[in-house]
C-alpha cells in the first residue's frame, strides 16, 4: 500500500515524540549518575558540569548495596530456576496429554495471576510468623521465605509461557523419538527440551526480571540482612541528604544486566509474552 | 493471557488423531498416570503458595486479628462479619477513605488504560510496515518495559522533584509556562504524575501485543481494502481493528487487572506513603494493614477487592464472548 505524505510525517513526528518519552528517564539516569553531588542539589542540569565516576564508587558505601545486590541475586536466581523446573514438567503434561482435570488445572493456574498480591501477602506473613513461633522454622525475614513468596507470581506465568513454547515444538519430534525407542520422558529430555531451549531461557530471564523488581513481598518479609535491591534502594533517600547521583548510579548498575538480557532475547520473550493474546 | 483463550494447545487432538503413528493413542492410555505425576510438583506448590494462603486469608477476614494476635493467631477471636461491616461503614472515616481509594483506583485505571492503548495502537500502526530505523524504534519502545520498575520509577520521582527536578526546570525555567514550581509528588498533581509514570511503564506491553496481533493479519486484506479505495484510516478501521478483536479482548483485561492491582509503581514513586489524591487500592490496604496491624480488616478489604475483580472479569468475558459469537 502506498503511504500518503501526511501519514509518513505523522509517523516521523509521533515516533520521535514516543522515543523521547521512552528514553527521557534513561537520559536522566545516565547523566545524573555521572554528576558530582553539587550538580543534583541545585537546579536541574541536562549535562554534568564535570563528568565523574564518584557516584559509582560511593554508592557502595552509603548503603550496603553489595549485600542487597547479593540478596536480590540469590533470591531471584533460585526462584526463577525453581519455577522453570517445576513449570517445565507441568507444561509438558499440559502440552502433550489430554487428561481429566487438564482444563481445571490451566484455569486455576491462570486465574491466580489476576489475584492481587496483597491477598497473599497478609496470610503468608501470618503463616511465616506463626511457623517461626510454634515450630521454630524461621521463614519470616529469611531468603527461603522470600523465595517461596516469589513463586506465587513466577510459577503461574512460567507454566503459561512454557505451554506456549512446548506447543510450538512439532509433535513429529516426539514421534521420531518414540520410533527410536524412547519413552515419553526420554523424548521429553532428549528431544523436546533441547528444541525448546530458547523459549526456556526466555521464561527464565522473564521470571528473573519479575523477581528482581518485586517490591510488595520484599518490603515486609525481609529484614536488614536479607533486604533486596528493590526495597534497599530507597535507603539513599532516608539519609540526611538525598544522594540523587548515587541513586541514579545504583539504578543504572542494577538495571543494566536485566535490560541487556531482555534486549538480547527480545525476539523469544516477545513471542512468549504475546502468545496468549495472539492465539 | 487469562482464561479468555481456548486452553493452550487446543487443536492438538486433531493433529495427533490424523497422525500416521497409530500406536500413539494406545500408549497414552496405558500411561495415563504420567501427566498427573508431572503435574504433581506444581499442584503441591500451588496448594502451598496459593490455595492454602488464600483460604487462610478468607478465614482471617472473619477474625479479630489485631496486633496482639498476629504472633499467635489461634487465640484470635472470631468476629463474624464485623470486619466487613467496619470497612464498609462509608459514613465513618475509614470507610470513606476506602471508598475514596476505590474511586481513585477506578479513575486511574480507566485513564491509564485509555492512554496506554491509544499510544500503543498509534505506534503499532506507524510501525506496521517496514521503514528504515523500524527495528531501532521498536527496541527503544521496549526499554521502559525492560527496566526494573523500582529503578525507572525512582528516576521519575527525581525528575518530578519540585526544586531540583527536570520537569519543573523545563516548565518553569526553560519554557516559562508556569511562574510557580508545582509539587508533583504531593497534592492534586500527584494523581496525574502517577498516571504519566504508569502509562510510560505500561504502554510498551500493549504495543508488543498489538504489534504481534497485526503481524498475523494477511496482506491480501489490506490490498483488497486499497483496491476498494480505502485510505490509511479506513483500512485501520475496517481491516486492522476487526482483526485485533481477540487480541484486544485479552489485552484490555490483562491491562485492567495489572493497573487495578498496581503496587510497585506508587510504592516506589511516593516512598511508602501515597498522598490521598493518588491513594491506589493496593497501597491503601497495605498501609492500613501495616500501620494499624489489624490484619482482620486488611484481609476483609483484600477479599472485597478480589470479589470485585472476579465480578468485573466474569461480566467482561460474558459480554465480549457473546458479542464475538453474535458477529
Amino acid at each position: 500500500m502506498r503511504e500518503p505524505a501526511w501519514f509518513v510525517w505523522s509517523r516521523r513526528i509521533g515516533l520521535t515524540l514516543l522515543c523521547l518519552f521512552a528514553l527521557l528517564p534513561v537520559w536522566v539516569m545516565v547523566t545524573t549518575s555521572l554528576k558530582p553531588l553539587g550538580d543534583v542539589q541545585g537546579e536541574f542540569r541536562w549535562f554534568p558540569s564535570t563528568v565523574t565516576l564518584d557516584a559509582f564508587v560511593e554508592m557502595w558505601r552509603t548503603i550496603p548495596l553489595g549485600r542487597y545486590f547479593l540478596n536480590s541475586l540469590v533470591v531471584s536466581v533460585i526462584a526463577s530456576v525453581a519455577s522453570v523446573v517445576l513449570a517445565l514438567l507441568a507444561a509438558y503434561a499440559v502440552s502433550r496429554y489430554r487428561f481429566r482435570g487438564r482444563q481445571l488445572f490451566s484455569v486455576t493456574v491462570l486465574s491466580t495471576q489476576m489475584f492481587p498480591g496483597i491477598l497473599f501477602l497478609l496470610p503468608l506473613f501470618v503463616i511465616f510468623v506463626n511457623l517461626g513461633q510454634t515450630l521454630g522454622i524461621d521463614l519470616y525475614g529469611s531468603r527461603p521465605g522470600l523465595i517461596i513468596t516469589y513463586l506465587t507470581f513466577t510459577l503461574p506465568f512460567s507454566v503459561w509461557m512454557l505451554v506456549g513454547y512446548l506447543d510450538s515444538v512439532p509433535r513429529e519430534l516426539d514421534e521420531a523419538a518414540a520410533v527410536d525407542g524412547n519413552g515419553p520422558m526420554g523424548a521429553f529430555f532428549r528431544v523436546v527440551i533441547p528444541a525448546a531451549v530458547p523459549g526456556i531461557v526466555a521464561v527464565l530471564i522473564y521470571a528473573f526480571m519479575t523477581a528482581w523488581g518485586e517490591v510488595l513481598f520484599a518490603s515486609v518479609l525481609t529484614d536488614e540482612s536479607t533486604r533486596t535491591l528493590a526495597v534497599g534502594l530507597q535507603g539513599y533517600a532516608t539519609q540526611n541528604n538525598v544522594y540523587w547521583n548515587q541513586i541514579m548510579a545504583a539504578s543504572l548498575t542494577v538495571s543494566a544486566p536485566v535490560v541487556v538480557g531482555f534486549l538480547l532475547l527480545q525476539r523469544y520473550l516477545v513471542a512468549g509474552l504475546t502468545a496468549g493474546s495472539v492465539k | 493471557m487469562i482464561t479468555a483463550n481456548p486452553a493452550p494447545g487446543a487443536g492438538t487432538e486433531a493433529r495427533t488423531g490424523s497422525s500416521p503413528v497409530r500406536a500413539v493413542p494406545r500408549r497414552r492410555k496405558k500411561r495415563q498416570w504420567l501427566p498427573y505425576l508431572l503435574l504433581l510438583p506444581v499442584v503441591v506448590a500451588e496448594l502451598l503458595i496459593h490455595i492454602v494462603p488464600m483460604l487462610i486469608g478468607v478465614g482471617m477476614s472473619f477474625l479479630g486479628l489485631t496486633q496482639f494476635f498476629i504472633r499467635n493467631w489461634t487465640k484470635a477471636p472470631g468476629v463474624g462479619l464485623d470486619n466487613y461491616r467496619f470497612v464498609l461503614q462509608f459514613d465513618e472515616a475509614s470507610g470513606k477513605a476506602l471508598l475514596h481509594s476505590f474511586w481513585t483506583t477506578v479513575q486511574f485505571t480507566v485513564i491509564v488504560l485509555a492512554l496506554s492503548w491509544a499510544l500503543a495502537m498509534a505506534a503499532a500502526v506507524w510501525t506496521q510496515h517496514a521503514f528504515r530505523g523500524r527495528g531501532l524504534v521498536r527496541t527503544i519502545f521496549l526499554i521502559p518495559y525492560a527496566l526494573p520498575v523500582f529503578a525507572s520509577v525512582i528516576t521519575w520521582s527525581f525528575m518530578l522533584q519540585r526544586d531540583n527536578g527536570m520537569v519543573n526546570h523545563v516548565l518553569v525555567d526553560q519554557l516559562g509556562l508556569l511562574d510557580e514550581r508545582p509539587f508533583w509528588l504531593i497534592g492534586d498533581h500527584s494523581f496525574w504524575a502517577l498516571i504519566v509514570v504508569e502509562v510510560w511503564r505500561l504502554w510498551p506491553f500493549a504495543f508488543l501485543a498489538l504489534t504481534a496481533g497485526m503481524s498475523s493479519i494477511p496482506a491480501e486484506q489490506y490490498e483488497a481494502a486499497a483496491i476498494d479505495g480505502a485510505g490509511v484510516l479506513r483500512s485501520v478501521r475496517w481491516v486492522t481493528l476487526p482483526n485485533l478483536r481477540s487480541v484486544n479482548q485479552v489485552l484490555l483485561l490483562v491491562l485492567f487487572l495489572w493497573t487495578f492491582n498496581e503496587f510497585t509503581v506508587p510504592y516506589t514513586f511516593f516512598g511508602r506513603s501515597a498522598p490521598e489524591q493518588a491513594d491506589l487500592i493496593s497501597m491503601h490496604i497495605y498501609q492500613n494493614s501495616f500501620v494499624t496491624w489489624n490484619f482482620g480488616t486488611g484481609s476483609a478489604m483484600s477479599v472485597l477487592l478480589l470479589l470485585f475483580l472476579l465480578a468485573v472479569t466474569a461480566v467482561y468475558l460474558l459480554l465480549t464472548n457473546r458479542k464475538s459469537s453474535d458477529a
